[in-house]
């Protein structure tokens, strides 16, 4: 069952045609991965899907809903939630406060519930405190609750910076290159958390250029190479077709 | 010495700002007409600078155009005293809503613009108006004379007419804007003032409406200055086109600024400097704006956060001078 369903969908800057003509879906319940070389327009598929790019031509459902045309907030509101290549955390604010960000679109409070004081705002500010300690928690970040997301390592990045996506409550979570910088134990770390999401009944679609995360989690994988999709198949179809190891996997291990 | 220095810490703040208002209350018996008078002009421009604080501070908003909304406040209670004798109390709210809407009919077209391009839009917008009542629009604002003879504000037969009278009405203002401004930092909206201040696309990202949150702290920041607005009115009983100037949108701008980013005390710190400090010195007041351009100028390079500022705006200010190096340098590669 498609949760998500991409159709048609290209992206010209100027002269230049980022993606074409792409069709893919994510299925409920499952890890798919993209992956590519750099440049072969994987995290502008991201941008257009979460909403920051409008695609030139193509349509873009999820769970129902025509994701073409909104804002990226509405993307995240409908149950989208994501990371970024480069880390955007809020580096000046504590890792609370970055998970509380994901909190925002599901709470309702507003500027007259800031200066009453209802009831009902002081339950839901309750609510977002233990819901940020529950996420800090579970990504093992709980002892780091006050420190400043740019004085964490960088690994602990990475997983605040998921922590925070999180908070979103998404349906699919779009992760771009979560594996980037971490060191080998970091990432089998990385995989067990994927794996962990996933089963607590999330969506996994990924961009990641590790193949032994991309190999060892994804049900399937989209090979993307100058904006078009070359490949698409399980873990074992992918490593034995030859335009793929022509275009991105080459002879060797990385 | 140092006993008694100690002993002085270990007071509970409780009680020091217990004293500091009794001090505050007190004040009037202490203190001639005149200097009640400046006093009250303090009290109006702590009201002006906290509520431009939540536009520029908390939300991060360049605006320049603040005295446009306070004389629409004023303008408003004048035009509508004199017209439909209008009682100043009642008034206030109506000068406060006047201004939030029209605050909030601007904010559409503006808050889309990129910092500098926002604040040539919000200084084209305080001179917009200034020169529209300065042209008698629909003959209802006067010229550049402004327009006066309105009420005295009067509540269940007291009329405030004396100096201490206003100082009293301002100072309950004064601190039922402290009251609101505390409550809206630290709320989920302070919250997600602060997240489009620092990344506004990741803010964005993270289901936030930031159009939405950067046009609640516009409208609240021109309604409050409304409000003053009207206060304005009641105490001086006249309306006019040079008391709304670009350059007293400046004077809010820097109070804020100057005083510390994003924090209270630095506001009431920036006020003094900026409206008290003048008063005391009336022998520097043909310089008064060239010592604020001196003044802004050494304060962007020795503490760009200001005085006082909030702890989170001199975290941030660190943030935008000094970006980190890619924070990969640690946790090891292959």
């Amino acid at each position: 069952m498609a949760l998500l369903d991409v159709r048609g969908m290209t992206k010209r800057f100027g002269g230049l045609v980022a993606v074409l003509n792409l069709d893919f879906d994510v299925n409920k319940g499952e890890i798919l991965s993209m992956i590519g070389p750099n440049g072969a327009g994987k995290t502008t598929v991201f941008n257009m899907i979460t909403g920051i790019y409008k695609p030139t031509t193509g349509t873009i459902q999820f769970n129902g809903h025509k994701l073409v045309g909104l804002r990226p907030h509405r993307v995240t509101e409908l149950g989208i939630g994501r990371t970024f290549q480069t880390i955007r955390l809020f580096p000046a604010l504590t890792s609370s406060q970055n998970v509380m960000a994901g909190l925002h679109c599901r709470t309702r409070a507003g500027f007259f519930g800031a200066i009453f004081r209802p009831p009902s705002q002081r339950k839901e500010e309750a609510h977002i405190n233990s819901e940020t300690e529950k996420l800090l928690r579970l990504m093992g970040l709980y002892d780091y609750r006050d420190e400043l997301a740019r004085n964490l390592p960088y690994g602990f990045q990475r997983r605040l910076e998921i922590a925070r996506a999180l908070a979103t409550q998404p349906r699919l979570l779009t992760l771009d290159e979560p594996a980037a910088g971490l060191n080998e134990e970091e990432s089998l770390e990385l995989m067990q958390t994927i794996r962990q999401i996933r089963d607590s009944g999330i969506t996994i679609f990924l961009i990641e250029h590790d193949m032994r995360v991309v190999m060892g989690i994804s049900d399937r994988i989209v090979v993307l190479d100058n904006g078009q999709k070359i490949a698409e198949g399980t873990a074992a179809e992918i490593q034995g077709n030859p335009h793929v190891i022509e275009a991105y996997l080459g002879k060797e291990t990385e | 010495m140092s006993q008694f220095l100690s002993r002085l810490r270990s007071v509970k703040p409780v009680y020091y700002y217990a004293g500091l208002m009794a001090l505050i209350l007190l004040l009037p018996l202490a203190i001639d007409d005149y200097l009640t008078s400046v006093a009250v002009v303090a009290g109006l421009y702590i009201m002006l600078g906290l509520s431009l604080n939540v536009v520029v501070g908390y939300a991060g908003l360049f605006h320049i155009g603040h005295a446009a909304f306070y004389g629409i406040g004023c303008y408003t209670a004048a035009i509508l005293n004199l017209r439909f004798d209008i009682p100043m109390f009642a008034l206030m709210p109506i000068g406060a809503l006047v201004a939030g809407l029209i605050g909030l009919a601007l904010s559409r077209p503006i808050l889309s613009l990129r910092g500098d391009y926002l604040c040539i839009a919000t200084i084209a917008f305080g001179e917009i108006f200034r020169m529209t009542v300065r042209n008698d629009i629909f003959r209802l604002t006067g010229g550049p004379n402004g327009i006066g003879g309105f009420d005295r504000p009067k509540l269940f037969g007291f009329v405030f007419n004396q100096p201490t009278h206003f100082y009293y009405l301002v100072l309950a203002f004064v601190l039922l804007t402290i009251f609101i401004v505390i409550r809206l930092e630290h709320s989920r909206l302070g919250r997600a003032w602060m997240y489009v201040r620092e990344d506004e696309l990741a803010a964005e990202a993270m289901g936030i409406d930031t159009t939405r949150v950067k046009v609640i702290a516009f409208v609240f920041g021109a309604a409050w200055a409304g409000l003053a607005g009207v206060l304005f009115a009641s105490r001086y009983l006249i309306a006019a086109p040079e008391s709304f100037t670009l350059m007293e949108s400046v004077i809010m701008f820097c109070i804020v600024v100057l005083g510390g980013v994003g924090s209270i005390p630095g506001v009431v710190v920036g006020t003094m400097g900026m409206v008290l400090i003048p008063e005391a010195f009336r022998a520097a007041w043909n310089w008064r704006d060239g010592l604020i351009g001196l003044a802004m100028a050494l304060m962007m390079i020795l503490r760009p956060a200001g005085l006082l500022p909030s702890r989170q705006a001199k975290l941030e200010i660190q943030e935008a001078e000094a970006p980190p190096l890619a924070a990969g340098a640690t946790a090891g590669g292959d």
